[in-house]
């Protein structure tokens, strides 16, 4: 186990001193439960339109991928104009760009990141190694379908992706979110232990909680 | 090339020299002159820039090849030292000192295939890979389609074709 | 610059000291000692890598540089794969700047295989190389300007950046993976009207610049935050494998195009950009005036290069090209520094072993751990920007 995850006594700059256990403070303990719907279905429509106009996704360049979404933020293509931009900080964010292959390493950030991130989130692969491995289907560091481990609403195909068809992408996404079936996170909710199993099979060195959110 | 070779060989015991470019030539050394060599080169004959140090793997032999490039930018040329390092419990001594950014490059050998460097700094911390559970991956008896089809669920439908005969059966189809 | 007193001197007393064996001694328990990590969802990172910071106060007293976030093994995949087939994948090694790789790669098999490509494709060679190092330098400028807050530098340069990967649309068909240069040659001629249209692209670029001249470099913000800060000592470069750009700001006109000509750059005339001051404004000075080199190179070859000939060397049957056994090495100088491939044959259809020797290996490891002792954190974005470093060539 690393050496800032292992139990330990802190002394304070004002002389108290105190024990952190980080694996146990530091995060959140319960693991997560399946977000109902809103109570009548007109207004969880208008829920979800307000939620596809509003995409903003996790400025994380996990592969390749990332090179094409600089010119989604300039006025050539400018993905702002339908709602969509990018976020520093999961704890803005609603939609992770899987931009290219994971490796394993990259694999166990994607999801903590994933599960940082708030309440109804949608995961979009980019790129055709997340969908078999594409031109990496012999790796032995990366993952060959990234829906066994995060729940995909979306791939957009391509070695790599044109801006046009990230834009496509984009209302595609939105077509999905405001039919209602952008329900990953109520996915990945409910096949919890599922998820966990397998991306414990492939990350060989846990050393991080279940839950981190 | 041809004269630095003679100059050399008069000091050191080298083996033959491989003339590959007018400005590019390899050379094998024994394991225990390596870093008497590299001083000399780096501080006598201007060779001041470690262009890279990396190892091939000749399982065929059972030894490593390790492989330490240098340059001299005045005289335009480039010299290959060849270290030939038995294949069992492979050990080499760190020339860290010497070029402070051969550290990275030994962490790498360390990790990729598994050649020990002694008091390299920071030899043994995890580089690329995180919770590698095989056989380090640059050796040539790892498999990695193997490793890759029993670790990573792989999504059915995909196939794969030998060239050659793909070809053969598209450009003359039902041919010999 | 005035001389003037720092507005803050931090109390070095309380740092960290040297064990024996030169590690810090850090002891977190201690509550002085704050660990940090920057990266890898970070915005101040240069891709997907990290960098752990140890603090006191607000200054990095240690910093661990963690790459392998896009490890793919290329090295790897590329001996179980004949040297066609390796031609397609070595592009994904380096991604804003693909076609060094194409080039090493294929300069490395002609080499082994005793393949002399033809004069008119070394010329497109060399074009394609500098319109991949303009694209490059753009997205740095944009970059170093947005890791101290500018963003709209990175605006303007994004969009000249998308007119010249129209150009490289144009001539290659496609945007980031161009897969142009293969092994023997070049895939295709310029496309009719190609100068034209270039020549447009590089007076937009040609303004551009100096919008970002004005805007960037005579900033007073930007000038503050970055003179004199992230200074690399020249007698450091060699023992650190420093190149290109971050050792010509330096005052050493390191330059593989210059020290070991190829490709038609012999025939060309240019000088390489010299910097002296060596801290992260002299070298985003020295890679904006780079570029007006590079715009001046690509005139140039656009006017030399000659109309017709043949673009690809007779090549044996790749299905079964086997290539006799030896080793070499090749070198370009792409837009970080020396950019070289390394490869073992050993006689069968299979290289034995490919090294890329990325110049990121050296500038973002060692260096880099160097540099960022006692920067202020708020530097180190800015720093990391300034060596200009791309993650995949360091893990590949």
């Amino acid at each position: 186990m690393k050496e800032e995850l292992q139990k330990r006594v802190i002394k304070g700059p004002d002389g108290v001193e105190f024990e952190v256990e980080p694996l146990r403070d530091y995060y959140c303990e319960a693991p997560p439960t399946v977000m109902p719907g809103a109570y009548i279905q007109i207004v969880e429509d208008l829920f979800n339109w307000a939620r596809a106009e509003s995409i903003w996704i996790l400025g994380f360049g996990t592969g390749c991928g990332a090179i094409e979404m600089r010119p989604l933020m300039t006025p050539r293509f400018d993905a702002y104009r339908y709602g969509v931009q990018w976020r520093p900080t999961p704890r803005q964010a609603n939609l992770l760009m899987i931009s290219g292959y994971l490796s394993t390493k990259t694999l166990k950030r994607a999801i903590r990141s994933y599960e940082q991130m708030q309440s109804p989130k949608y995961v979009v692969g980019l790129g055709s190694c997340t969908i078999n491995g594409g031109m990496y289907w012999d790796s032995y560091n990366t993952i060959k379908r990234l829906d066994d481990y995060l729940p995909v609403d979306l791939y957009i195909a391509g070695c790599m992706p044109r801006p046009e068809a990230l834009l496509a992408g984009f209302q595609d996404m939105k077509k999905l979110i405001r039919a209602g079936k952008g329900e990953g996170a109520n996915r990945y909710a409910e096949n919890f232990d599922w998820y966990k199993a397998n991306q414990k099979r492939v990350i060989h060195d846990w050393d991080m909680p279940d839950y981190s959110w | 090339m041809r004269e630095l070779y003679s100059q050399l060989k008069q000091l050191f015991p080298l083996g033959e020299l491989t003339e590959q470019r007018q400005d590019l030539a390899f050379v094998t050394v024994p394991q225990e002159h390596l870093r008497s060599l590299l001083l000399h080169l780096r501080d006598r004959e201007g060779f001041t820039h470690l262009v890279l140090l990396t190892a091939v793997d000749w399982l065929e032999d059972n030894i490593f090849q390790l492989t330490y490039l240098l340059t001299n930018r005045e005289q335009q040329r480039t010299l290959g030292l060849r270290v030939m390092l038995p294949r069992d419990a492979a050990t080499m001594q760190s020339i860290h000192d010497i070029w402070p950014t051969a550290a990275t490059y030994q962490r790498e050998l360390r990790e990729m295939f598994g050649i020990a460097f002694p008091d390299s700094p920071r030899v043994d911390e995890e580089f690329i890979l995180e919770g590698w559970i095989d056989i380090p991956p640059y050796r040539r008896d790892f498999d990695t389609l193997k490793y890759a089809e029993e670790n990573y669920s792989q999504r059915p439908g995909r196939v794969t074709h030998d060239p050659a005969e793909h070809m053969k059966q598209k450009l003359y189809p039902g041919g010999t | 610059m005035t001389d003037h007193a720092p507005l803050f001197t931090p109390d070095r007393s309380q740092y960290p000291a040297h064990k024996a064996d030169g590690t810090l001694d850090i002891d977190l328990a201690s509550g002085k000692y704050l660990k940090l990590w920057q990266g890898p969802n970070h915005p101040g990172i240069t891709g997907n890598m990290s960098v752990e910071l140890t603090v006191c106060g607000d200054e990095v007293v240690e910093g661990k540089v963690h790459v392998g976030y896009l490890h793919r093994g290329f090295e790897k995949l590329m001996e179980r794969r004949t040297y066609i087939q390796c031609f397609p994948i070595v592009c994904r090694i380096c991604v804003p700047e693909p076609d060094f790789n194409e080039y090493c790669y294929a300069a490395a098999v002609e080499e082994l295989a005793g393949i002399k490509s033809p004069e008119r494709s070394d010329w497109i060679r060399t074009l394609i190389l500098e319109m991949g190092r303009i694209n490059s330098y753009m997205m740095y400028l944009g970059g170093q300007a947005g890791s101290l807050g500018l963003g709209v530098i990175a605006q303007w340069t994004t969009y000249v950046r998308d007119l010249m990967l129209d150009r490289f649309e144009e001539l290659t068909g496609a945007r980031i993976y161009h897969m142009f240069i293969l092994p023997g040659g070049v895939r295709d001629g310029l496309p009719e009207g190609f100068e034209k249209r270039m020549e447009e692209t590089l007076r937009e670029m040609e303004s551009t610049m100096q919008d970002v001249y004005e805007v960037m470099f005579c900033n007073a913000v930007f000038k503050k935050r970055t003179v004199g800060v992230g200074y690399i000592d020249p007698a450091l470069l060699d023992s650190y494998g420093v190149t290109g750009p971050n050792a010509r700001a330096a005052g050493v006109a390191k330059d593989v195009r210059k020290d070991h000509p190829y490709l038609v750059y012999p025939e060309l005339d240019f000088e390489p950009v010299i910097g002296h001051d060596s801290d992260i404004y002299t070298r985003a000075d020295v890679r904006r005036r780079d570029v007006l080199v590079s715009i001046d190179l690509v005139r140039q070859i656009l006017a030399k290069m000659p109309r017709s000939g043949p673009l690809m060397a007779s090549v044996p049957n790749v299905l079964h090209w086997k290539i006799p056994r030896g080793e070499t090495y090749v070198r370009g100088e792409c837009s970080r520094g020396e950019y070289g491939y390394y490869l073992v044959a050993d006689g069968s259809g299979y290289p034995r072993r490919v090294n890329v020797r990325g110049p990121s290996y050296t500038h973002a490891m060692t260096l880099l751990e160097r540099l960022i002792v006692n920067i202020s954190i708020s530097d180190v974005a800015s720093l990391m920007v300034s060596l200009h470093t791309y993650p995949p060539e360091i893990e590949r």
